[in-house]
């Protein structure tokens, strides 16, 4: 580093500092003002009354007799039994991750050594495919997958979601494999391995950072997909964050708001814990060439 | 102590004999409705039966599904839970069937009241009633010394009385979110001048109309005494207003009534003041501002007949009359089921009932003009444009819809 | 690489595409050209609780069952639907050109019509969040780098959490954060010195409130991209132009924009797709009084009582269009850049 010949004037340092604090406060705050908010009951989180309520808690002392509870997280991890969906979407988000790579490393390898027209025209379809608006695709499926008696269960909305991934995870993978120089398979190629064997002996050991920072993504899109999720699942299949809409409820009925923030704060720990283990892996990957194309 | 318990394993042993000799189906069922707790007695009553699988899927979505899932042949469904908006969506593609033969062989228990005939056939079994009617804070209309309001000019009144002696600077409230719900506030404001959503026998458009503007100006005039985030409260929200003593007045679900002071943290003001009516009136009509709902569940057409048989008598075990005596239960919801003792919460539904309030139309192009409401008309709530304008754009979004759908040519 | 060996490499993930997203997209634009069959109505007499018999209107399935069994796609429309009101409007934007005095006014009447009003919104949405996101996330990305090794972990670690936070439950938190009585709505009443200020119940703040969301969500996918291309960054450049004598801001606009050109690209193409069809906001917001998409246009046809299947396809196949005319620059220059490679 030329750190020495870089040292930054106060001025410009304070900018810096600032920033990150005021940036800080922005990504951070909201995440901490829920956490805070999910032990109180729902006229104080909404501050119906005073927004300072939402810090002190009177309503909540009142109910309580204590400035937090723990209701919305008994309501539904206990009452609605919220750690059904956990485990679901754990299912989903594996199957989903374990398949869109295992199709994605093929199909990008594949569109990476071949430099035929078609190639191009499979690639710009894809990037089509990625900007289709996912809610557009969820309608066709009813019917059929009805009739089909696919509907409601975990393996069609998983093999869905592999589809609608496929694009993105296609782009990052294919230009992750045109950093990985040819000449590495040629040359196994010509020591008289098939297109598959170098693959597998030459490609697949050095291909995990780009194949890792994709996988995230994947593991994100499924993760968070509400579209295909709510629409494809039946009430004892669903995911968190279907559920999590659930819990709001509908012009009829009392929906438990609090129970959906508990159940907010609650989906968002694994999020945390990811992030905090991968977010190196995310740099890097990304750094040795997922993106340069 | 020991007789309690032995009484208690009487009732149990009874309860358990009686379903089990009342309830045994020889082939599937599944159900599928929304998910609110009534209706989730419904369906773990249906799930008592023995003899083969009964599966519910009761969702919010319901009615994304429920035809997409009874087109199929054999139906997913064998059974939808609907209301009369959405029992339209199931007719217009004909995927239920007639249950008169059902109802003569297993409805006995049933009162003719819950039969829903259309054109003659038996197409539903209804199970509970609903209605928008007033929710008041009797304290303090009690201080100000006015009676509860009759009809929504009185409402007004109030409103500016409340307001005016600094009680609460908003003192309505109302589920006037755009889209579902203040398309919903407008049919009964244009129900209660008189207003007929269609000309009669055709689907032609009759909403611009005199009804129709003087529907949305008194929508208006009680937006001016709302939160004025209105357009973006739907009922949870307005409910939530109330509870925390921010409103006096409300037009609201009678099934929302029994909760109304139960939830966490509701102040004690609330709780005491709490109180409930009929629906209100307007403009002087006599038919109040509001609309008649029932639940209730159907029959897939797309299905066996041993597998419709074993749908209906589930569905009868899940509506039985002695689900009632759990106190819980029969304050779920303003039940249509014989020996129901109407709870204190019940009065505005009956009180709707007995004042002559329309049904929400069961037309099958009724949801088309619904959806053209709730997104045409939140302009005007905001000032954008007049009420003509307003109401000529509902026509001309309704005709667009109804074209494509073959209602008009 | 031999065709035969391409395909079995890209079969699974052809097959995957083919089966989920070009079928039913094949079924799309069918439906989109074709309708329900006119419904023939009778009048019957109908029997409710509480209410006792009326006259009423319905369906005449036996009359109607015929005609859908002959043609079960429907009645063959072709492109009345893109042109009808809820769509083009092709009719009413004519008249509304005819009888406006001013460009003004005409826009005005074109926001009146549902589809205009969405694309309104959606194009206002794209083009102010994508710049937005991308001039974020390079200050960030900077900033970052330039702090210490040890407080970067950390920052980086709470940049990303807008970012992977679920859609839906970011917006939520937000609109719970912006109500009239919640903190930021609290702050933003008290800064402006109005108590009675609400972003709810206007339609520019509203607006605001939504593009201010979409920056907050997507600057830290743009900062991490760019962060990971600052690591590559060439050191030599760097000190080559401070021997120059650049200041830091020339060497910013010299030297790591023109090495992060690429990845710009990168970001604003995946920004352009994503914004265009952006949806939670809307409902997370409950705004559809004050803002609509296309995304939600098409989910508000096939929710209701009615489905509206055939309005919605047609929706998805011109939102479709869009998103092609959008990417089309970047389409020359990829198939520029691989005629080249070739």
């Amino acid at each position: 580093m030329a750190s020495a010949a870089q040292r930054k004037p106060l001025g410009l340092r304070i900018t810096i500092y600032g920033f990150a604090i005021i940036w800080l406060i922005a990504a951070a705050f909201p995440f901490i003002w829920t956490a805070w908010g999910s032990f109180k009951v729902e006229l104080d989180f909404f501050s119906i009354a005073d927004w300072t309520y939402a810090l002190t808690g009177e309503r909540t002392k009142a109910e309580y007799g204590s400035a937090f509870t723990e209701a919305g997280y008994r309501g539904a991890w206990i009452q609605e039994e919220f750690w059904r969906n956990v485990i679901n979407t754990f299912i989903v988000c594996f199957f989903v991750v374990c398949t869109s790579l295992t199709f994605g490393t093929l199909g990008g390898y594949a569109l990476s050594r071949s430099g035929h027209k078609y190639t191009f025209w499979l690639l710009i379809t894809a990037l089509i495919f990625r900007a289709m608006p996912p809610i557009t695709l969820v309608s066709g499926y009813l019917l059929p997958f009805f009739e089909w008696n696919l509907w409601g269960i975990l393996p069609t909305t998983i093999i869905v979601l592999v589809a609608i991934n496929q694009p993105f995870t296609l782009w990052m993978l294919h230009s992750f494999f045109q950093n990985i120089p040819k000449e590495l398979d040629e040359s196994a190629k010509v020591d008289g391995c098939t297109q598959f064997q170098a693959f597998r002996h030459v490609i697949i050991p050095v291909m995990w950072p780009g194949v890792i920072t994709t996988g995230l993504f994947s593991f994100l899109l499924a993760y968070n997909d509400f579209a295909v999720t709510a629409m494809l699942l039946s009430e004892e299949n669903r995911t968190m964050i279907p559920e999590i809409a659930a819990y709001l409820g509908t012009t009829y009925t009392e929906g438990n708001v609090m129970f959906a923030v508990a159940a907010v704060v609650s989906a968002t720990v694994p999020l945390f814990i990811l992030v905090m283990f991968f977010q190196r892996q995310i740099v890097s990957g990304l750094t040795a060439g997922a993106v340069k194309g | 102590m020991f007789l309690k318990k032995i009484a208690l394993a009487g009732t149990f042993a009874a309860l358990a004999s009686t379903t089990a000799y009342a309830c045994e189906i020889g082939a599937r069922v599944s159900i599928v409705g929304n998910e609110f707790p009534a209706i989730q007695t419904v369906g773990a009553g249906a799930q008592e039966c023995s003899g083969a699988e009964v599966t519910t899927n009761l969702t919010a979505d319901h009615q994304k599904i429920n035809v997409p899932g009874m087109q199929g042949n054999p139906a997913e469904y064998t059974s939808a839970i609907i209301a009369n908006s959405s029992i339209v969506a199931l007719m217009n593609e004909d995927v239920i069937r007639p249950l008169d033969d059902l109802v003569a062989k297993y409805g006995g228990g049933l009162q003719k009241s819950q039969l829903i005939t259309i054109n003659g056939n038996i197409m539903a079994v209804a199970f509970m009633a609903n209605a928008q009617h007033l929710m008041y804070r009797k304290d303090i209309l009690a201080d100000l010394g006015v009676e509860p309001p009759k009809t929504y000019e009185e409402m007004l009144d109030i409103a500016k009385m409340i307001r005016d002696k600094g009680i609460m600077e908003n003192p309505i409230g109302g589920a006037y979110a755009a889209g579902w719900n203040l398309a919903q506030e407008f049919n009964n404001m244009f129900l209660g001048y008189g207003g007929a959503h269609f000309k009669p026998g055709t689907a032609e458009p009759n909403v611009n109309s005199e009804a129709g503007i003087n529907a949305l100006n008194m929508m208006k005039a009680l937006s001016e005494y709302m939160n004025p985030d209105f357009l973006t409260h739907d009922s949870n929200a307005t409910n939530a207003e109330y509870r925390a003593g921010n409103i006096a007045l409300l037009n609201m679900w009678g099934s929302r009534a029994a909760t109304q002071t139960t939830a966490e943290g509701v102040t004690d003001a609330v709780k005491a003041g709490h109180a409930v009516a009929g629906p209100m009136t307007v403009g002087g009509g006599d038919t109040p501002a509001s609309t008649l709902w029932w639940d209730g569940w159907t029959v897939a057409k797309n299905i066996s007949d041993e597998e419709a048989e074993a749908t209906f008598v589930a569905m009868m075990n899940g509506i039985r009359p002695d689900i009632l005596q759990d106190p819980e239960v029969a304050k779920q919801a303003v039940w249509l089921i014989e020996g129901y003792q109407p709870t204190e919460a019940a009065v505005g539904v009956f009180e709707a009932a007995k004042m002559g309030t329309t049904p929400y139309p069961m037309l099958p192009y009724m949801g088309l003009m619904h959806t053209a409401l709730g997104n045409e008309l939140a302009d005007f709530m905001q000032g954008k444009e007049s009420a003509e304008q307003a109401l000529a754009d509902v026509e001309a979004a309704y005709v667009a819809a109804a074209k494509e759908k073959g209602f008009l040519q | 690489m031999r065709h035969s060996t391409f395909f079995w490499f890209f079969l699974p993930t052809g097959a995957a595409m083919l089966l989920f997203i070009a079928f039913p997209l094949v079924s799309v634009v069918l439906q989109s050209i074709y309708a329900p069959h006119p419904a023939v109505l009778i009048e019957v007499e109908n029997c409710t609780p509480l209410v006792g018999c009326t006259t009423e209107t319905t369906i005449d399935q036996d009359a109607t069952r015929e005609l859908r069994e002959r043609e079960p796609l429907g009645r063959f429309v072709g492109l009345e639907i893109f042109f009808d009101r809820g769509h083009l409007a092709i009719t009413e934007a004519r008249e509304a050109w005819s009888s406006s005095q001013s460009w003004g006014e005409y826009f005005d009447k074109l926001g009146n019509l549902p589809f205009y009003r969405a694309m309104a919104f959606t194009l206002t949405f794209t083009f102010v969040v994508s710049p937005l996101v991308i001039l974020l996330g390079l200050i960030i990305a900077l900033t970052v780098n330039a702090l210490n090794e040890r407080l970067r972990g950390l920052v980086i670690f709470f940049s990303l959490l807008p970012f992977v936070v679920t859609p839906l439950i970011g917006s939520l938190v937000l609109f719970w954060m912006i109500d009239s009585r919640g903190i930021l709505g609290s702050f933003i009443q008290f800064l402006a010195g109005d108590p009675s200020l609400s972003l709810k119940a206007s339609t520019g703040l509203m607006w605001v409130s939504i593009i201010v969301y979409g920056v907050w969500h997507a600057a830290p996918f743009a900062f991490v991209i760019f962060y990971a291309g600052l690591q590559t960054l060439p050191q030599d450049q760097v000190e080559a132009a401070q021997i120059d004598g650049a200041t830091r801001l020339q060497q910013v606009r010299y030297v790591i924009v023109p090495h992060l050109m690429p990845l710009v690209t990168f970001v604003a193409l995946i920004q352009l797709m994503d914004n265009f069809r952006v949806f939670e906001p809307i409902v997370g917001f409950n705004a559809q009084a004050h803002a609509q998409t296309l995304s939600w246009f098409i989910f508000n046809d096939l929710g209701g009582e009615t489905r509206q299947l055939s309005s919605a396809s047609a929706s998805s196949v011109l939102t479709i269009i869009g998103v092609a005319i959008l990417l089309s620059p970047v389409l020359v220059r990829t198939w520029r850049d691989f005629k080249g490679k070739v």
